[in-house]
This record gives structure tokens, C-alpha cells and sequence, in this order.
């Protein structure tokens, strides 16, 4: 019971990272592999938001979401929209966005590491128990799992109910066809580009009111994040989330049951049956 | 058997690499101290760098497991060295790489490429969780001592033989039918599959083939180091580094990691001094500008050059085109 609940409340929070790179993903067809770092950066803010004003961190969201719209923003017309021009063919375009963003990714680290020092970082808000079926867990991670559920319900009727949301799927099915239905894909790839990064900043912030970071584990989430978005299916929400508590349950209960120190094996072992088993997703279309 | 039938030029340029092999053999005896430091990195990161090369340049698969097989390298090395003679664990070492590169092929290399290049960047954490976990529970230290009398110079011609049987390796692999199915595959996949070719053996015979000449790396120079520890044997570091130092030199040519180890490894030796706090962020630095302002390499900026000179001179008849950048109809492959 322990592992459902613990695993349910982490894999609600996973969810939300894993959004932010099904975006960039799925829609603007950048593999960001610097998209753990941005997560990194967003508990950091909110850690040092919440050292410095003692307000709850999730106003520090508030902060954080915009900071990193605008610098994703930045980060996809400044550096990938030349990738993307460039690119003659998808692969290509993979090729070069993995080894662009890759550099990005040590930049960023190089940064985070100036700004924030190599410690671990944690900080203890809403450290005390709260009871559900009989057993004690952290109130942390519900409030986080809960403020995770809202921003993923946002961000789904987002997508499926307006125009822009619109307009955003559209893209991530067929960029070309798109722009012949007056879609400007440019701009479309972009915004989802620059939401991908700022929800996974959000996600950083909320997974940093229970876990602990240090500038290192970018990699780790990115990785976390990459299998989530390929088990649940490239260009699904709803296979997102779903993938998102298979994780959150993988992981917890090899946490529990072995050893904390196998979390990362316990993703590679989901990522290898994928592959084997079904290497377009639980919710993927099935290529030709 | 045209596979053993030279040409002239073959012939010149074997003379050449022999020429040059000899050349680099005999570096120990007029160097040493950090000189030799510096030319037996160059030397590894060589080795590293081209046999990366064998497997990702052909097939613009990006590889960043080095670090991963590069350290299984070491702990089969540290684990045997008290029970089995150094020459066999460097055999083992091999085999040990190619099996865990055979299982991660099979599993990665038949569907899109994205996946392996996401499979291979967390396989060296992967690897570093099970030896700490491994280590944990059978209650060992976390580290392991490789004692071995061996001298600075013993390591570098071992590395210089490792380097040799790379290129060796790589040549032989660019005439055979397997090179040039891997060339196929790098230009358009799908054209491979059309040819009739097994894609997917292509790809992890040569994965393996390239992954375990990085396991011998490690293994080489693992008593060098003297000690074993997870966090350094699977520094993924190496990896970026192996990754970086090759698209430098361009990955078009198999002496295209060279041209780019020596600068590289000279000017990573100047800001480590220079900065020593801030080289990840300089590393990444380097490695946007390889992508945006020299995506061939300084083998793609040489042969231009070339070929300008060329044209100037008017022997070069009609527009020349690098073999990597005709794939008009890959575009369609991915996409679907």
C-alpha cells in the first residue's frame, strides 16, 4: 500500500517533467537533452526563493515558469531555429539538435554550478505527516502531487480545447502539412518549445519540496523524463501521464523492495521492454 | 579474397601510417615526465576517439557509452588482477565489453536511432549504480587497488598497439562488404533495408566491434591509475570528451579523430590549469561551436580547402559533393 501511494504521488509529480519534454519533443521535434537542467534550475530558484522570502515555494513557481519561458524562448530562436533550417532531413535534425542541446546542457550545468555551488540543496517545507489509509506520508509530496494534477489537467484542456492547443497538435503530426493549413510552425514550435521548458522548470520546483538535488542529476531527470515520454508514446499527453506512474510505481517499489540506489536501473529496465516490446509507446502511432 | 589486393596508393598509404607508427614508438625515448603524460592522453583519447568512430561515424549514430565500456574495462582488470595473468584480463576485459555491447545493440539498434543515442547516454550511470550496488551488497569495498610494475613508457606503447589495431581495424572494416553496407545505412536506411541488407547485424557487429576496443582501453590503463572507483571509472566525462575531440576532427575520415585528440587534448590541458572550476561550462562551449560553426570537423574544413584549391586550378570537373550530405530521400524515412 505504501509503494502504491508513495509511487502514485511521485509518478503524478514525474508526470509534469515529462510534459515539458513530450512539448519539446512531440511538437518542436528538438530531443532536449538539456531539459534536465532546466529542471534543475527551477528547484534551485524555488529552494532559494524559499530561503530568502520563507513564503511557500509554490509562489516561487509563479517566478520560476515565466524566467523559463523566456529563456527557452530564447534558447530555441537563437540556437535550434538555425539547426532546423539547416536540417535536411529528420535525422539529421536529430543528429544535431542531441549534440546542440547536449553543449547546452554542459552550459548550463557550468552555470548552475557558479551560481549555486556543488552542494546538495534541500529545504524542509510542510515536513510533517499527514495520514492516508492509517499510514503517514509527507505533506510535501502531497501538495506537490496535487498542484502537479491541476497543472496537468490545465495543460491538457489547453490542448485539446483552444485553438492554440490546436494548432500545437497539429504540428506535432505533421509540421509540413500544418504550415499548408496556415499554421505558422515556426512560431508553434517555439511556443511549445518555451511551455515545454517552463513546465519542466515548474516540475523542478515542485519535485524539490520533497526530494534533494544537487547540479549533477540533470542527466538523471532528463533520462527519467526521455523514457516516460517514449514509454507513454512521442506526441500523447495521455501516455505521458500514464508512463509517468509506471515509473513513479517502478521506482518506488525498487526503492522499497531492493535498493535505493537502483531507481535509474529501474527506468532502464521499463525503456528495454518498451523497445522489445512495443517501441512506439503505450499510446504511440505505429509508423509505417 | 579482393579484399587483399592493394593498389598503389593503398600501398603508399600503408607505408605512411607504418612510417608514422614507428614515429610515435619511439616518442618514450626522447621524452618525458609531462610531456610523456600529455602524448600517452593523446594516445588513449586517440584509441577512444577512433574506435567511437568506427561505429558512430559511418552511421551518424551518436555513441556516448565510452565512459561505460571504458570502465567495465577497468573493473575487470581490478577484479582479476590477483587471480588471472594481465594479458588474459586484457582479453576479458574485451569480451566482457562486447557482450554487454551485443546485449545493448540487440536491444537498442533495431528501431530508431534516437533511442540508442538516449540508451548509450545513461548506460555509464547505469553500470555505476550496479557496481555500487553490487559492491554494497557483497559487502566490499567501494574501490578497488590495481597494483602492476609497470613504467610510463609500457603504458604508452601499449596504448600506441591498442591506437595501431584501431586503425588496423578500421581500414580493414572500410573496404569490407561490412563498411560499405554501414555506409549505405549512414546515407539512407532505408535504402539499406531495400538492398537487402541486415541492418540491424550491421549495426551491433560494429557496435560491438567499437565498444570493445574501448573496454581494452580501460583495461590498459587502469593499473596506471592505481585505483578504481565507481566514480571515476564511469566519469561520463570521458565520454563527452571522446564525442567532442571526434567531431573536432570530422568523422568522415578514419584519421579524422586524430587531427582533432591533439589539439583538443593540448587545450583541455590549458584551461584545466587556466580554469579549473569552470570546465564543464567551457566544454560546452566547445562543443556548440563545433556544431554551429565547424559541423565537418577540421577534416571537412582541409578537404574544402582542397577542393577550392582545386577548382582554382581547373582540374576539377563538375560540382563535388561530400558523400554525407546526399540524402535527398531520408527526409520521408522518419517522418511517417
Amino acid at each position: 500500500m505504501d509503494i502504491v501511494i508513495i509511487g502514485l504521488l511521485l509518478g503524478g509529480t514525474y508526470a509534469l517533467m515529462a510534459i515539458g519534454l513530450q512539448l519539446q519533443y512531440g511538437v518542436a521535434r528538438i530531443m532536449n537533452l538539456a531539459n534536465g537542467e532546466f529542471l534543475i534550475a527551477g528547484a534551485f530558484s524555488t529552494f532559494w526563493f524559499y530561503a530568502a522570502t520563507q513564503a511557500s515555494p509554490l509562489f516561487a513557481l509563479f517566478l520560476v515558469a515565466p524566467v523559463a519561458f523566456v529563456l527557452n524562448w530564447a534558447i530555441y530562436r537563437v540556437l535550434l531555429q538555425p539547426l532546423v533550417r539547416r536540417a535536411k532531413s529528420q535525422g539529421k535534425l536529430e543528429v544535431d539538435s542531441i549534440l546542440a542541446t547536449f553543449g547546452i546542457s554542459f552550459i548550463s550545468v557550468g552555470i548552475l554550478l557558479a551560481i549555486f555551488g556543488g552542494q546538495y540543496l534541500d529545504y524542509a517545507y510542510l515536513a510533517q505527516p499527514i495520514f492516508i489509509f492509517g499510514e503517514r506520508y509527507g505533506l510535501n509530496r502531497v501538495v506537490a502531487f496535487l498542484a502537479s494534477a491541476a497543472l496537468c489537467t490545465a495543460l491538457y484542456l489547453w490542448l485539446h480545447k483552444t485553438r492554440a492547443g490546436l494548432a500545437l497538435r497539429a504540428v506535432s503530426v505533421n509540421p509540413s502539412a500544418s504550415g499548408l493549413v496556415a499554421i505558422n510552425v515556426a512560431r508553434t514550435s517555439a511556443l511549445a518549445f518555451a511551455l515545454g521548458g517552463a513546465v519542466t522548470a515548474v516540475g523542478g520546483g515542485l519535485l524539490s519540496m520533497f526530494l534533494t538535488f544537487d547540479v549533477s542529476l540533470g542527466v538523471v531527470f532528463t533520462l527519467k523524463a526521455l523514457v516516460i515520454v517514449i514509454l507513454g508514446g512521442v506526441g500523447d499527453i495521455r501516455g505521458t501521464i500514464v508512463a509517468a506512474f509506471i515509473l513513479g510505481f517502478a521506482e518506488t517499489a525498487v526503492a522499497t523492495l531492493i535498493d535505493p540506489g537502483l531507481t535509474l536501473a529501474a527506468a532502464y529496465v521499463l525503456f528495454m521492454i518498451v523497445l522489445l516490446a512495443r517501441p512506439e509507446g503505450l499510446f504511440g502511432r505505429r509508423t509505417a | 579474397m579482393s579484399n587483399f589486393v592493394f593498389s598503389a596508393a593503398e600501398w603508399r598509404n600503408l607505408l605512411i601510417c607504418a612510417g608514422l607508427f614507428v614515429l610515435a614508438a619511439i616518442v618514450p625515448l626522447v621524452a618525458d615526465g609531462y610531456v610523456l603524460q600529455i602524448t600517452i592522453s593523446i594516445v588513449m583519447y586517440t584509441a577512444l576517439a577512433t574506435s567511437w568512430l568506427l561505429f558512430s561515424g559511418p552511421t551518424n549514430y551518436i555513441a556516448l557509452s565510452t565512459a561505460a565500456f571504458f570502465g567495465i574495462g577497468m573493473y575487470v582488470t581490478a577484479g582479476g588482477i590477483d587471480l588471472v595473468p594481465y594479458p588474459l584480463l586484457i582479453l576479458a576485459s574485451g569480451i566482457a565489453g562486447a557482450v554487454m555491447a551485443a546485449i545493448v545493440g540487440l536491444a537498442t539498434l533495431r528501431v530508431a536511432g534516437v533511442y540508442f543515442v538516449i540508451f548509450s547516454l545513461g548506460l555509464a550511470e547505469l553500470v555505476r549504480q550496479f557496481m555500487t550496488w553490487g559492491q554494497h551488497v557483497l559487502g566490499t569495498m567501494s574501490g578497488l587497488y590495481v597494483t602492476i610494475d609497470r613504467t610510463e613508457p609500457m603504458y604508452y606503447w601499449q596504448l600506441l598497439l591498442l591506437t595501431a589495431a584501431v586503425f588496423l581495424v578500421g581500414w580493414w572494416i572500410g573496404r569490407s562488404r561490412l563498411g560499405f553496407a554501414l555506409r549505405i545505412i549512414g546515407n539512407d536506411e532505408l535504402v539499406a533495408v531495400h538492398c537487402g541488407i541486415n541492418t540491424a547485424r550491421a549495426k551491433v557487429v560494429l557496435f560491438v566491434i567499437s565498444s570493445a576496443f574501448a573496454s581494452v582501453a580501460g583495461a590498459v590503463v587502469a593499473p596506471r591509475w592505481g585505483y578504481v572507483e565507481p566514480g571515476v571509472a564511469f566519469n561520463p566525462f570521458v565520454s563527452f570528451q571522446v564525442v567532442i575531440m571526434a567531431l573536432l576532427g570530422g568523422t568522415h575520415r578514419l584519421w579524422g579523430p586524430l587531427v582533432g585528440v591533439i589539439p583538443f587534448v593540448l587545450l583541455w590541458e590549458l584551461i584545466s590549469i587556466a580554469f579549473p572550476s569552470q570546465t564543464t561550462l567551457l566544454l560546452g562551449i566547445c562543443f556548440l561551436l563545433i556544431v554551429y560553426v565547424i559541423p565537418n570537423g577540421i577534416t571537412g574544413l582541409i578537404e574544402d580547402a582542397w577542393k577550392r584549391r582545386g577548382k582554382a586550378g581547373g582540374t576539377a570537373a563538375g560540382p563535388v559533393q561530400s558523400p554525407v550530405q546526399q540524402s535527398p530521400v531520408r527526409q520521408k524515412s522518419q517522418n511517417a
